[in-house]
């Protein structure tokens, strides 16, 4: 299954129908996010030490943003002190044509990726393939899903819906003189030799990045595959990009943040590989890259900023472990919130970026448990952020920031609280609806709307023959 | 040695009904009156209970909420505990009240209901040191603590410690204990296939341990564990855990 979030009507009530609707899926799914969730559990056996963790990393996310527009002036200054050439985009579009103008006037042909959400988010790889350059995904979850032509379904597993079975299949299939084998260390093997040769053959390679530390101009990079370290240091140049909010003030503030990213999203207590780029290759250097860009993508960011409750989603230092976690991704994987960012931090993200109209239903595919602040290493409160983003999708005020706030209101359903808040504001009117229910709602036909729904799967609710109130009453609970 | 006989300190207690227990769980709501009164409490169900305003609340429309929330804040006028038979309902008074009331001139008596709001076992083990005496036949039963409970309430312990006090009732754990079981109000009808998906886990998970009941704090989940259960054919039935306790301790 193959989405672009551009190229079909939004509708999540139908594609989480069909996600819901394939075993194979929901099986995948279901033993990856088990194996996650063990592996994070591992991680953190003593709850008061998590507890100051992510006391810890909240605040240092909070703090950073507090002074965000500052700290990217420092980012700017330091990174040019270090020979990194820092870029603006304000829109996707500007972003797209910034890496495409770096590119054009190095007369780079291909391009070799590290991971980036940001590029997933630019539609990168479709915009330069546009222009005839080749982006090869190096990581090798994007890797496979580059192959059969993809989106992830996570943002760390990215080729998580996928089972090794259909992996060896894909390989056999789209990699030439590839033979079909199910061991994953020959499946391994053969992504390697093909991505090898890519990297030595590069023009220019491309990284997301995890943190930008203001006080010294560095890029981190966090990754297990070696494969960041090959596209940031093989080819002659290194392109960079990152969202807004990756900022943090210094350079300790990183410690406690990598030691949270890497225990919440795969339950190790470091990463293989940490890399810290602090510019080009230097005079009697060895080897790096002669030149270092960082791409700045802000796309609706800043808006959400604006918001001081709102700009908590800012915070995320994208572990993933919210989308882990959560009953309804793990039911239905990534590709059914046809969006880049999937999941509960993709359910606040996506509706504040391309609008809480246009995106309503994402806020809404929650039961809203609590599993993933639970869970959320910097604490962003994702429940209120779901309500609130409900709230904005139907109600819009004076001076909101919220784009297309209250674009998804609806005449009926508005009708539909106006009622129940006048019966259950009036506790008369309760009365009478509570006497009517205990008598005859056992006889409401199970066919009615929204009883339906229930009904579909369930038996039908019964109500008491008497309330609780009457019974108490007539037993003489004071009741006054 | 016998651990000294503790006093309760609480002689006097609000209840709030909660309108699902209103209306669809009254035997539940009653057995928890009884518990109360049994442990030598005196219970007031004040007049004029509704609903806490919860739907609406998670649904976006907060000047309904209000509406319905300021009706029923009314009713607690007396420094008293307010015992919902709820962790969900108990977690809106506690938690939701005074995010919906925010800066508004009932903040402070808001914050101040929510500082005496409990969940009824939470109440009869936190406050109460509630010892319970088992007259039952033996049986295996599970439990299924709400969302709401454990994570806002911080209820999960203390159900369990109620159960483990009776000597005939075998407890066996949920395999997924901590997992939603996919009610989620207004979630089950607006995305009832991700719900139903989410229930008939839950429902599975309830057969697989073999226990006869499932228990539960909250009658939402008890509705949709209970009637997807119905439809999957011969397994266990459920029961809210008021109704469960006052059965076994006390002779009808």
């Amino acid at each position: 299954m193959s989405i672009e979030p551009s190229s079909l009507e939004i509708d999540f009530l139908a594609s989480s129908t069909l996600a819901l609707a394939d075993p194979q899926l929901r099986r995948n799914f279901r033993r990856a996010m088990d194996g996650l969730m063990a592996k994070r559990a591992a991680c953190f056996p003593d709850p008061a030490e998590w507890t100051r963790t992510q006391a810890l990393g909240a605040a240092i996310r909070a703090k950073n943003l507090l002074i965000l527009p500052e700290l990217l002036e420092r980012l700017e200054r330091n990174l040019t002190k270090n020979g990194i050439t820092v870029h603006w985009a304000g829109t996707v579009d500007q972003a797209n044509q910034t890496v495409l103008e770096l590119l054009q006037a190095r007369g780079a042909k291909a391009l070799v990726k590290g991971k980036s959400m940001v590029s997933e988010e630019m539609g990168l790889n479709h915009f330069l393939a546009a222009h005839g350059i080749e982006a090869l995904e190096s990581d090798l979850g994007e890797y496979i899903i580059q192959l059969d032509g993809e989106m992830p379904s996570h943002i760390i597993m990215p080729a998580i819906h996928k089972n090794k079975d259909q992996i060896a299949r894909l390989f056999s299939e789209r990699i030439k003189h590839a033979k079909y084998t199910e061991e994953v260390d020959e499946l391994t093997a053969m992504a390697r030799a093909v991505l090898r040769q890519k990297f030595l053959d590069a023009d220019a390679g491309l990284s997301g990045v995890n943190f930008a530390v203001a006080e010294t101009g560095t890029l981190c990079l966090v990754e297990n595959e070696g494969n960041g370290r090959m596209s940031t240091h093989v080819p002659r140049l290194h392109i960079a990009l990152m969202g807004l909010e990756k900022v943090v003030e210094r350079l300790e503030e990183v410690a406690p943040l990598y030691s949270l990213l890497t225990r919440s999203a795969t339950g190790q207590a470091i990463s293989t590989y940490l890399n810290l780029i602090s510019g080009p290759r230097g005079g009697g250097e060895q080897d790096g890259p002669r030149e270092v860009h960082l791409v700045i993508l802000d796309n609706g960011r800043s808006r959400i900023y604006q918001d001081p409750e709102l700009r908590t989603t800012l915070a995320c230092i994208r572990c993933g472990a919210c989308m882990n976690h959560c009953p309804v991704y793990t039911r239905i994987g990534g590709h059914a919130y046809q969006a880049v960012y999937p999941g509960p931090i993709g359910s606040i993200l996506t509706p504040q970026v391309e609008g809480v109209g246009l995106r309503h239903e994402l806020p809404h595919a929650s039961s809203l448990c609590g599993a993933c602040e639970e869970v959320c290493p910097v604490k962003i409160p994702i429940t209120h952020l779901l309500i609130r983003l409900r709230r904005e999708s139907s109600h819009s005020r004076p001076g909101g920031t919220v784009l297309g706030a209250g674009t998804a209101r609806s005449g009926l359903e508005d009708l539909a609280w106006a009622m129940w808040g006048w019966v259950l504001g009036h506790p008369g009117a309760y009365r009478i609806s509570s006497w009517c229910a205990t008598r005859f709602g056992r006889l409401l036909p199970a066919g009615l709307p929204l009883l339906a729904a229930w009904t579909r799967t369930r038996s039908k609710p019964l109500p008491g023959r008497r309330s609780l109130q009457e019974r108490a009453r007539a037993k003489g609970v004071p009741h006054v | 040695m016998a651990a000294p006989h503790r006093e309760p300190v609480v002689r006097e207690v609000y209840f709030y009904a909660t309108c699902l227990v209103d209306l669809f769980f009254p035997d539940a709501g009653m057995a928890g009156i009884d518990l109360l009164q049994a442990a030598g409490v005196r219970v007031i169900l004040p007049r004029g209970q509704t609903c806490c305003g919860q739907p609406a609340f998670n649904c976006g429309y907060w000047e309904q909420a209000r509406t319905v929330a300021l009706s029923q804040i009314a009713l607690f006028p007396r420094d008293l505990p307010v015992v919902l038979p709820s962790g969900s309902c108990a977690g809106m008074m506690k938690t939701q009240y005074p995010e919906l009331f925010h800066g508004r001139p009932e903040e402070a008596a808001v914050k101040a209901l929510a500082g005496r709001v409990f969940e009824l076992t939470q109440f009869l083990v936190d406050q109460l040191d509630l010892k319970l005496e088992d007259l039952g036949q033996p049986v295996k039963v599970t439990l299924h603590s709400s969302c709401h409970a454990q994570r806002e309430q911080g209820v999960l312990d203390q159900p369990k410690a109620l159960l483990r006090q009776l000597r005939n009732v075998e407890l066996v754990e949920l395999e997924r204990e901590r997992e939603c079981c996919g009610f989620g109000g207004a979630f089950s009808v607006r995305e009832p296939g991700l719900a139903a998906a989410m229930a008939c886990d839950k429902a599975e998970d309830a057969r697989r341990t073999g226990a006869e009941l499932v228990l539960s704090t909250d009658g939402g989940c008890l509705m949709n564990i209970g009637g997807t259960l119905d439809r999957l054919g011969p397994g266990p039935a459920t029961r809210h855990i008021a109704q469960f306790l006052w059965e076994r301790t006390h002779v009808h």
